[in-house]
């Protein structure tokens, strides 16, 4: 098996949860500093991935199915059908077929991730995640040889989506990631936040979670999974080749055409903010740089 | 009597200076909201956007008086000087967020301005529409003459069309809403374009080829 993510931050990082409940109405006042010194464990602290609340999480989303709102899928995601769910999984594996989500990570280690997400609006959170590392659910399906890509698929249901039927971006929604970059331990399939189910704005009841590429990498709702030996095309990239290339890392040293990539804000830090910079592979670099080793980033934005 | 004539005799009884009240108490119950937590986890932003979107709801306005009086009789153009000047302040306001509180520093100010296309646009009708602003008086119009100040004033034009397309090249995807502004916009300005209607419409001579 592939070399396992050594995780150096332990549950007691994570806020408990009658914590960030209360911190809900803490963090409604103008206190809100004072509040947040109190949650999150040092080690987290120490390395600026103090995460961000539940609500804070739940409310700030692109889940442009649900509208292009950053509050509209807060607001619509909630008439979204996740149970029953099955997820199609096909192309060049051994054991092809629709599996239910406890066929296809029952007896896998639901592991607690804290990881930075860095959105491409240059936003940033940081999210405690609960998941299964993606690698072992692929070793479960069987990869065959000759497979260099993966490619995912999100949900559509016009009758629940209102941003599905405006048509406002092509669905369904795809994205893809090289075969490597889906087996590196950082890679998530993840199926709760804070130890609760997935949030139905987060992508219920499973999405993909890679940490050092921009977040809509990260595809919410996944319903198909094909392992293929040609890149899969992504719907940004799509929709926008110049702006959203395949690869997407993180990168402050890459601007989107239309704005910088080299500083961020973390959400939840108020009207008085400041930007902070943008950390290379978004701090993963020690964990991925290795993936894109002669690779010109520039190029392979 | 027409409703375009008791819409003209109403407005006589309804002064234009709230608009500026309005527009100041709007801008600050928004700043408030923002304060206080109640725009969200990212409230920089959405003020930002709010304060910009305020901006150009108001110039659509300002830009939908004359044809209305053209093609309908009904006259606002009393209010439309408050209108613009709440709107330079909202544009104002826009500006002020994103460099006070987004940005906060003068090389990134001046990197984002000349480096991104749609800041340049946006930047542009920020600074086209700061002579309209501070020629907004009396005393200006007979200093400029009125000739002079209508023609000064034609910049509204390009400045609300830049803003339109500022919120346009700004969106990822292809939401309506900006493209709505836009389109409101452009019609709002080829209406103009319209020659105006006389007072007699004038029949074509018979055998006249219609255009």
């Amino acid at each position: 098996m592939a070399r396992r993510w050594t995780n150096d931050l332990t549950p007691a990082d994570v806020t408990p949860k009658a914590m960030w409940l209360n911190r809900r109405q803490l963090m409604a006042g103008l206190g809100g500093a004072a509040a947040l010194s109190m949650a999150g464990g040092r080690a987290a602290v120490a390395q600026g991935l103090e995460p961000n609340t539940l609500e804070q999480i739940t409310t700030y989303n692109n889940f442009y199915e649900f509208g292009t709102g950053k509050t509209d899928p807060a607001a619509n995601a909630g008439a979204m059908v996740t149970d029953p769910w099955s997820i199609q999984v096909d192309g060049m594996v051994d054991r092809p077929g629709s599996y239910s989500l406890a066929e296809l990570l029952d007896g896998l280690e639901v592991e607690e991730r804290i990881y930075r997400f860095r959105c491409v609006e240059a936003w940033s959170m940081v999210v405690p995640w609960n998941g299964v590392e993606l690698a072992d659910v692929l070793d479960r399906v069987g990869v065959q040889s000759g497979a260099q890509y993966v490619a995912f698929e999100t949900i559509v249901q016009p009758e629940t989506m209102p941003g599905v039927r405006r048509g406002v971006i092509p669905f369904p929604y795809v994205e893809g990631l090289r075969l490597d970059e889906a087996r590196h331990p950082l890679t998530l399939l993840a199926t709760g936040i804070y130890g609760e189910p997935m949030p139905k704005p987060n992508g219920a009841p499973i999405r993909l979670v890679v940490p050092w590429k921009y977040g809509f990498k990260s595809i919410k709702s996944i319903v198909r999974i094909t392992l293929t030996d040609t890149q899969p095309p992504t719907t940004w990239n799509a929709l926008n080749r110049r702006e959203y290339g395949f690869y997407s890392n993180v990168n402050p040293e890459v601007d989107h055409p239309r704005w910088s990539q080299a500083s961020e804000r973390r959400i939840g830090g108020g009207l008085f903010a400041s930007r902070q910079d943008t950390l290379m592979f978004n701090g993963y670099e020690d964990e991925v740089a290795s993936l894109y080793a002669g690779m010109d980033l520039r190029e392979n934005y | 009597m027409t409703v375009a004539q008791s819409i003209n005799r109403a407005q006589r009884h309804v002064p234009a200076w709230p608009i500026y009240l309005l527009g100041l108490a709007w801008m600050g119950w928004l700043f408030w909201l923002g304060l206080s937590g109640q725009l969200g986890p990212e409230p920089i932003n959405t003020l930002e956007r709010k304060y910009g979107l305020v901006a150009l709801q108001i110039l659509v306005a300002t830009l939908a008086i004359t044809p209305l009086r053209t093609w309908t009789n009904i006259s606002l153009i009393k209010y439309r000087r408050a209108l613009g000047v709440t709107a330079f302040a909202f544009v104002l306001a826009h500006f002020l967020v994103w460099t006070l509180l987004d940005l906060r520093s003068l090389s990134r100010i001046g990197e984002e301005i000349v480096k991104r296309p749609y800041i340049t646009i946006g930047f542009a009708a920020f600074v086209l529409l700061i002579p309209l602003a501070a020629t907004s008086n009396n005393w200006s119009i007979r200093k400029l003459g009125g000739m002079g100040w209508r023609k000064l004033h034609k910049l509204t034009y390009p400045a609300i069309l830049l803003g339109a397309v500022h919120f346009v090249w700004l969106v990822k995807g292809y939401p309506w809403e900006p493209f709505l502004y836009l389109g409101a916009v452009v019609g709002l300005l080829a209406l103009r374009l319209i020659p105006k209607r006389r007072p007699q419409a004038a029949r074509p001579p018979a055998g006249a080829v219609p255009r």
